[in-house]
C-alpha cells in the first residue's frame, strides 16, 4: 500500500519553533499552513521561512505539504513558486471549487518545475472543499490532475457557507463527509478529514475520528500534538483483527491452490470482498509497525 | 541588491531571530549580535548572516540581529525577507538570488 496518512499535522508557516519542532511529535504529513494562519503582513516572511525549512531541515520520511494561498490573492503565484523549487511533496489548494481551480495551480506548479529542470508532474497535490459547490464538484475535482493525491474538507468554512455552525455530534457535517468519500474513492484517492478545534476535548475528538474512521477516510487533520496518539490508535488494527485477518489470508490462499471457488473458514462463508478488507487490515498493520511477518 | 530603507523580519520568539537591517553610506557589511548562545555560536549566526547577504549581492549594509536559538535556516530565511523588504520587494521574488 502508499504510505500511511493517519495524521497531517497543521503548522503557521510564520512560527520559527514550530517549524524545527513539528517532527519530533511523529505526524504521518506536516502541512506547513501559508494561508489563513499566516497574518497578511507576514506572508513574505512565512513563505521564506517555509522554502528555507523544506530545503535544509531533514523530516525524514514524513510527507510535507504546504498549503498555498489562493492564486486570485497577491501570494498565491510566489508561494507555489517557493515550494516547488524547496521540493515539497505536496501542494495543498484551499478552498477548491471546480476542477478549473486544480488545472490553474498545475499550469503553475509545471511553468515552475519546467524553469528549473524537476521532473513535470514530481510535484503532488491536493485539494480542500470548503464550500457546497466543492462539495457538489467533488468528484470532477479528485479527478482533475495525475498530481491530486487526496482531497479533504475543510470544515469551518464549509458549515458557514451551509449557514449552520460545528455541532459536537458532527451531524451539519454528514452529508459532506458521505459525498467526499464517495468521491475520493470512485477516483481512487485519499481523503481527509477536517480539523477538531476543541483540543482540550480528547472525548470529542475520539468521537470524530471513531466516525471517520468508520466512513472511510484515510486520516485526520490535527493542530496539535497531543491528537497525534488517539488517531493512530484508532487506524492502527487490533490484534484480534490482525489475526483474523491472517487467517482469512491464509484460508484464501490455501483454497486457491487446491482449486477451491468458494472458501469457507470457521464455518462461515469468505469471499472476495473480506478477503481484499483482510488483506488491507494486513497492510495498515505492517505500516503501523504492529506486524512485520510474511504469511 | 540594495538596502534602501530599515526594514526588520523575524520575532523575539524562541527558536526564532529578529533581524533589523539598516542602509549604509559605506561599503561593508556591519553586524551587532545580541544572542544568550553568543559565546557558543556568534560567529556562526554572524557567517551565516554575511553568507546570505553575499548570495544576495548586499554591498552595504547594518544588520542588528537579536537571536532567541534560531537554526541558521530560519537565521537565513529572516535576513532574506528583511533583505527583500529594505529593497522594497514584496512580490515577484527573484528566487535565484537566493540561491
Amino acid at each position: 500500500m502508499g504510505r500511511l496518512r493517519r495524521t497531517m499535522m497543521f503548522l503557521p508557516g510564520s512560527n520559527a519553533s514550530m517549524v524545527k519542532e513539528a517532527y519530533i511529535y511523529g505526524a504521518d504529513s506536516l502541512m506547513f499552513d501559508l494561508e489563513d494562519a499566516v497574518a497578511l503582513t507576514e506572508k513574505d516572511s512565512a513563505r521564506l521561512l517555509v522554502y528555507n525549512a523544506i530545503k535544509t531541515v531533514d523530516y525524514g520520511n514524513t510527507e510535507l505539504v504546504v498549503r498555498v494561498n489562493a492564486l486570485d490573492s497577491p501570494y498565491g503565484r510566489d508561494d507555489i513558486e517557493a515550494v516547488v523549487r524547496a521540493g515539497v511533496h505536496v501542494i495543498r489548494l484551499p478552498k477548491t471549487e471546480t476542477a478549473q481551480d486544480i488545472l490553474d495551480v498545475e499550469a503553475v506548479i509545471e511553468e515552475v518545475e519546467r524553469k528549473i529542470g524537476r521532473e513535470v508532474g514530481s510535484t503532488k497535490m491536493m485539494a480542500a472543499v470548503e464550500s457546497a459547490i466543492g462539495i457538489i464538484n467533488a468528484y470532477e475535482i479528485c479527478k482533475a490532475s495525475k498530481r491530486l493525491i487526496g482531497i479533504a474538507i475543510g470544515a469551518e468554512d464549509y458549515v458557514t457557507n451551509m449557514k449552520t455552525k460545528r455541532f459536537p455530534d458532527g451531524m451539519e457535517l454528514l452529508g459532506a463527509r458521505a459525498q467526499l468519500i464517495i468521491a475520493a474513492r470512485a477516483a481512487g484517492i485519499a481523503c481527509f478529514d477536517t480539523v477538531y478545534t476543541d483540543v482540550d476535548n480528547e472525548e470529542g475528538f475520539r468521537n470524530e475520528v471513531k466516525l471517520i474512521h468508520q466512513l472511510g477516510f484515510d486520516g485526520k487533520s490535527v493542530i496539535n500534538p497531543r491528537q497525534i496518539a488517539p488517531v493512530n490508535e484508532i487506524y492502527t488494527p487490533s490484534e484480534a483483527e490482525i489475526t483474523k485477518s491472517i487467517n482469512v489470508v491464509r484460508a484464501a490462499r490455501e483454497a486457491a491452490e487446491r482449486g477451491l471457488g468458494v472458501i469457507s473458514l470457521n464455518g462461515k462463508m469468505i469471499d472476495k470482498p473480506i478477503i481484499e478488507r483482510a488483506e488491507r487490515v494486513i497492510q495498515l498493520a505492517k505500516a503501523a509497525g504492529v506486524y512485520k511477518e510474511e504469511i | 541588491m540594495e538596502i534602501k530603507e530599515v526594514s526588520i523580519a523575524g520575532t523575539l520568539e524562541s527558536s526564532d531571530i529578529l533581524v533589523r537591517i539598516e542602509p549604509k553610506e559605506e561599503v561593508g557589511i556591519e553586524i551587532e549580535l545580541k544572542s544568550s548562545v553568543e559565546k557558543q555560536f556568534g560567529r556562526q549566526i554572524r557567517k551565516v548572516i554575511n553568507n546570505t547577504l553575499e548570495t544576495m549581492g548586499v554591498k552595504s549594509a547594518r544588520v542588528i540581529a537579536t537571536d532567541k536559538g534560531a537554526l541558521d535556516c530560519v537565521i537565513k530565511a529572516r535576513v532574506e525577507c528583511a533583505t527583500f523588504r529594505a529593497a522594497g520587494v514584496t512580490q515577484n521574488f527573484n528566487w535565484e538570488v537566493i540561491g
